[in-house]
Parts: C-alpha cells; structure tokens; sequence
C-alpha cells in the first residue's frame, strides 16, 4: 500500500515535472538587470512585458542584482558555461569583455537608423577597438543636486558654476546653520567612488593614463582627490559619505539633510517625488560644475548598455529583446529615470514635459562625458584607485602618497 | 583467505562512495594544484605553466601580507571572545531559575540565523544616519553625535567581530552547556563542604570536565573564523582602505574580479593548507579524548 503511495508520488512528480518542458515551446531568454539607480525594478517588468506582448514565442526569466554584484555575476556564469541570454554592462567593462570573449559582437546587427539616431556619446559605451558590444540603453552621468529653498535661506541665488563657488557656498550654509553637512557624496569603497572622483578629475582636466602609463597621480588627478580630502576635512561634506553608495545619498539629500548632492539622473525624479521625499518641489539639477580656466562643466560616462554573452543559445531573440528595450518609442516612454540615448527625443515634448531643468543639465553634461579608462586591467586599477581614495580621506595617506601607491598598484 | 575476501568485500561496498568522493573533493583539488602552476585567466586562454611562480609573487605581496594580518587578527579577537562569552553564558544557564528554558531556546536564535540576514541586520544596526546603536548611544549620553562604525578601519573591525559574536558564541554555549552536564553533583558537593570558593571550584572541578568538548568548539570556531567570508562581504567589501579585506576576499577578488585564476587558485591553495593544518589539529584533540581521555 506505502509502496504503492509512493510509486504515485513519484509518477506525479515526474510528469508534473514533464508537462512544462512539453507545453513550452517557446524560447526562454535569462536576463541580467541591476536593482540600482536609473530604470526601477518596476520599469523594466513593464518594459519587458510590452515585448512579451509583442512575442508571444518568447519568454523572459528576469534577475536583479545589486551593481556590485553585476560584472562578477555575468562573468562567473560565463565560466560556468552560461546561463544568461542578455546582460546590462557598464560603459567600464567592454575592453575586458571584448578580450576574454564575454560578450558577442554585435557590430553588424547595428542599423544605419540606429548609427544615425543614437547619440555620438551613447556609441562610446558598447565600443572597444572599433567593434560594437551591444546597444547603448542608460545615458547617464553625475549631475549637481541643489536644494532651492537652503540655497535662497543662505542667499545664494545661482547654483554654483565652479568646484571652487560650491565649496563657498557650501560654507556659507553650513555658517549660517542651514544644514550640519551641507554636501553628500558616494564615497564608499566602491566604484561609486570612482564615478565622483571621475568627474573632478575631469573637472581639473586630468588623466587617468598616459602613454600607457597611469598617470592620475600628477595634474588634475591629484587636485580632484585633494579637493576631496578638503571638503571632508573642512566638515562640509559628510563625513559619512566614505561608507555611502548612491541611494544613501539619494536617502540624505531627499531627507533635506544636504544642500548639495553629487548622484546620477534618477535621483532628480524620486527627489521630487511627494511620497518618496522631504523636499520635493524644492529639487534643482545643474550639470556638475568646472574649474575656471580649465573647464564649464564636467561630467562622468555613467551609461550602460544591453550585450549578449557569447554563451547565449539564442543570439537573435536576446538581439530582438535588446532593440525593443532600446528602442526610441520605449526609452521615450519611461523617460523618468533614465534619459534616452535617441538624439531626436530630447526635442520632443512628451519626453521634456515636467523635466525641463533635467533635460537642460542633460544636454550640458552628455556632451562634456569623461570616460574612465578603457582597459582590460580596469577592474585593477579601480579598486587600487578607491583603496587610494579612503586612505586619503582617513588621513592615513597624504593624497600625493596615496595616489603615488595607487598608481603602483594599478596593474598598469 | 578469509579476511582477505572480506577485505575486498569492503572496499567494493566503500567504492561507490569512494568514487564520488574524488569526483567532488579529488578531482577539483587536483584541479586547483594544476591552476596554481599557470596564469591562466578565468575566461579565454588555458594559461601557461609557470612553476611556483604565483606562489613566490603571493608571499611577497603586500596585499597577502596585510590580509594575513587582518584575517588573523579577526580569528584571534572574535574566537576568543566567543569561548568567554560562551562559557560564561553556558554557567549562567546551568543554574536553576524560572524561565531557563525559554532563555536556553532564545539563545540558539541568532546562531540559526543565515550569516546573510545576521551581517544585514548588523549593518542596520551600524547605519551612521539612523542606526539602531547610534540612537541608543546617544539617548544614554555615551556619545554625543552620531558616528561611522562602518566607515573607521578600527571601528569596523570591531563591529564585524562584535557581529560574529553574536552569531557565534551561541555554539560554544550550547557545547559548554552539555558538557557542564556531565560534571558529577557529588564532586561539587563534596568541593563546596571542602570550604572550596566559587572560582576554585570552577577551575579545578568543572573546568577539567568542559576542557575537552571546548577545544572542540575552540578549533571548529577558528577554522570558521580563518575563512569568514560572507560577513565582511555584506558588511563592508573590505573596506574602508581595505583594512577588513581578509584572505578569502582576496581569493575572490584575485580569481573573480580580476580574473586571475592562476593566481587565485594559489591563493586558495595557501588558505586551505593554512586551515589544514587546523584540522589536523581537531582530529588530533578528537582521538585523544576518545582515547584514554574523560
């Protein structure tokens, strides 16, 4: 009788078990997202069912993991023999990528409608010597975040054009006791706090290589991490802002903790946003400032684009899903929190309404995108750079040893 | 004739375990050893053999060296503070009181919890802007504005030990405690009639008998703590300024993010012949108490 159950069970188990795998004929595609900054969790299940809709053949297995977790995860399944169909990589990893074959090139699926209408800069994020690794879908770099109403308490009536005027002001409304810390940044051990100091950098008009040699440790390199270590030790940053990624400082900022803040486009919508934030309808965007004589803007290549791993079994189905994802019509239609990468879009209405002020950053920043290196040592030479970064915010490094050290380090 | 017939009776009935044995531990070991001697990547090329050459560059980089120091120092703070923790919670709970039970089944909760969700609530509890820790600090007077414990290399490292002590020494307890079990009520009585004060009796007649299952606990707890990995990972990536890197994350690091895994393997190696030698070292301990010992 038990035996006779039991048989049954395991008949049921294994036709229960059967049925799907003969139901499905369809494709399933796994995709790799990220649960962090520009599009939500939620944008991207709706994106991917409006494709769904449109391919009833083909089915999308999604998998969100933090950012820190993104470049490990989409390797290790490459040496694991696979797993994934698309993958979201970042503007920083194509030159390893393109190396060890991680990713398919995909440069003759490009159209010449999609060279023609994706901005020039977008391009940059997917490409490594000459060849395509996918299709550009976040633009996005670090903008300046202001609070209007301590701006106008403190007198200020601009936005700061230069690190130097922010600094200043960042004084005046600490003195006049509007806010304790008045800037916030993503200094944690991370690359996040590759991204803030990128943009100084830029800022100062440094390198990050020269002649194949690294060189951020003279010139423009050195002045961003030194403007750094002033800004924390002077008490106008911070001081938490070393253990902070981006959404600590979306969490300070929206909580009317800080008057400045140095994040990515997605902040500028949640900011606003009354059941998100403190201080919505008080938000301000600029482009993030320069440096007088050297620079009016500057700006870090924050994109991120759609590739397909090499290991993928179905390369023309992940193609099909990457251009409905970075399609024009889509991109324009969840503009929220992530800007297109479609030139025309940023003329059109619907895209621009209630954002204004973003997209006028927008335009500024996308142009003056600084890159961070493009090589296949990145990875290295990133986490020697922020190990630099926190012994000079500690004091346990001057900020000319810490980069010297970092530069040795670097594997370059 | 006949034992020699049994003998292979024996090794037919072992060889299906045998044979997954080297399938899953033999055969990646061998593997590992073989990866060590090339710098092959993780993906793309199988790599060149380079002799001992990885293990040369490991032991004279300063990344192993301050790794080494940062995992032993994490091993030695936090086991030793389980074993005295441990204990003492151990000898409280031994004692007769209402509510004992609840207490002792209280007490394995945060050691049933996964490492995952214990060094997520410890973080919380560490955050610099609305920590749970902070607020009490401050609401007692015993610090004046809220602080970094995760952002300062010598706060962070004792916040990650007092995280792994919580988590931890419930497992000294819980040995402890069977172990006080054991100790014979006539002896205590007959050490408490002898005039005996409450810290000889500890040390000369409950002690001998908690000697042995706690170097139990005691090299169980350091081969753990040698190899922490998940804890520090989630709590602060090695950070800040790497003082938390231990040499597990270095292996990851050196085998995953950079790719090495020539290199890395050699790494690994090192850190499995480190722990090796502590496995010897509880088996050892294991026989002599199964031995002629209590």
């Amino acid at each position: 009788m038990r035996l006779k159950k039991t048989a049954a069970l395991w008949a049921t188990a294994v036709l229960g078990g059967l049925t799907p795998m003969i139901a499905q004929a369809e494709t399933t595609l796994n995709a790799l997202f990220m649960a962090q900054a520009a599009y939500s969790e939620d944008d991207i299940r709706a994106m991917t069912k409006g494709f769904e809709e449109a391919h009833p053949d083909v089915k999308i297995n999604l998998e969100f993991v933090p950012y820190e977790g993104l470049h490990d995860k989409t390797v290790l399944s490459q040496g694991a023999g696979g797993g994934y169909d698309v993958v979201l990589f970042d503007v920083i990893w194509p030159a390893e990528f393109a190396q060890n074959k991680v990713l398919v090139d995909v440069s003759d699926r490009i159209t010449d409608d999609m060279k023609s209408g994706v901005l020039p800069g977008a391009w940059t994020t997917v490409q490594y010597d000459g060849r395509s690794y996918g299709m550009p879908w976040i633009l996005d770099t670090k903008y300046l975040f202001y609070n209007k109403d301590m701006l106008a308490k403190a007198g200020i009536e601009t936005p700061p054009k230069t690190w130097a005027e922010l600094k200043a002001d960042a004084q005046k409304i600490k003195d006049a006791g509007i806010v304790e810390y008045p800037i916030v940044w993503s200094w944690a051990q991370a690359e996040a706090s590759i991204c803030d100091y990128t943009t100084l950098l830029s800022a100062y008009g440094g390198d990050f290589i020269k002649d194949g040699k690294p060189d951020f440790q003279n010139g423009g390199g050195l002045e961003a991490l030194q403007y750094m270590v002033d800004s924390y030790k002077s008490g106008l940053t911070n001081p938490n802002s070393k253990e902070f990624l981006e959404e600590d400082v979306r969490n300070i900022f929206q909580n009317g903790d800080a008057a400045f803040a140095l994040n990515w486009t997605y902040m500028y919508n949640l900011a606003n946003d009354p059941k998100e934030s403190k201080v919505a309808g008080q938000v301000g965007v600029v482009a993030a400032p320069g440096v007088e004589g050297v620079s009016d803007v500057s700006a870090v290549n924050g994109s991120m684009g759609l590739g397909i791993p090499t290991t993928s079994k179905h390369p023309d189905e992940a193609w099909a899903y990457i251009t409905y994802m970075t399609s024009q019509k889509v991109q324009d239609e969840f503009a929220r929190l992530s800007l297109p990468i479609w030139k025309s879009s940023y003329d059109d209405p619907a895209v621009t309404k209630g954002q204004e002020e973003l997209i006028t950053a927008a335009q500024k920043g996308l142009a003056a995108m600084y890159p961070r290196p493009m090589t296949p040592h990145y990875q290295e030479m990133s986490m020697a750079l922020q190990q630099g970064i926190q012994e000079a915010l500690l004091g346990m490094n001057s900020p000319e040893d810490a980069l010297g050290a970092a530069a040795e380090n670097s594997g370059l | 004739m006949f034992s020699e017939r049994r003998n292979l009776r024996a090794w037919l009935l072992m060889l299906p375990l045998l044979a997954v044995m080297i399938a899953v531990i033999g055969w990646p070991l061998a593997d590992t050893v073989r990866l060590s001697l090339t710098d092959a990547r993780l993906v793309g090329t199988g790599g060149q053999f380079v002799g001992f050459e990885n293990f040369a560059k490991m032991f004279s980089s300063r990344n192993f060296q301050s790794a080494f120091r940062t995992t032993l120092s994490f091993t030695f703070y936090s086991v030793s503070t389980e074993m005295v923790v441990g204990v003492l919670v151990a000898l409280l709970l031994n004692q007769r009181f209402y509510g004992r039970t609840l207490l002792r089944a209280l007490m394995i909760l945060p050691w049933a919890l996964p490492t995952v969700v214990n060094a997520t609530l410890w973080r919380l509890i560490y955050n610099p802007e609305y920590g749970a820790l902070n607020a009490a600090l401050t609401q007692f007077g015993l610090i004046d504005a809220y602080r970094s414990w995760l952002g300062l290399p010598g706060s962070a490292m004792a916040a990650l030990i007092v995280a792994d002590v919580w988590k931890n020494f419930p497992l000294v307890a819980l040995i402890a405690l069977a172990a006080l079990q054991s100790v014979p009520n006539e002896i205590r009585a007959a050490a408490i009639s002898d005039g005996a004060n409450v810290w000889r009796r500890f040390r000369y007649v409950t002690l001998p008998y908690l000697m042995g299952p706690l170097m139990v606990a005691l090299v169980l707890r350091t081969i753990e703590a040698f190899k922490v990995f998940d804890l520090i990972w989630i709590m602060t990536r090695g950070g800040p300024a790497n003082s938390t890197r231990t040499l597990s994350i270095l292996v990851y690091q050196e085998a995953f993010a950079f790719q090495r895994a020539g290199s890395g393997a050699s790494l690994a190696l090192i850190v499995t012949l480190m722990i090796t030698v502590l496995a010897v070292a509880y088996l050892k301990i294991m026989r002599s108490f199964a031995g002629g010992g209590k």
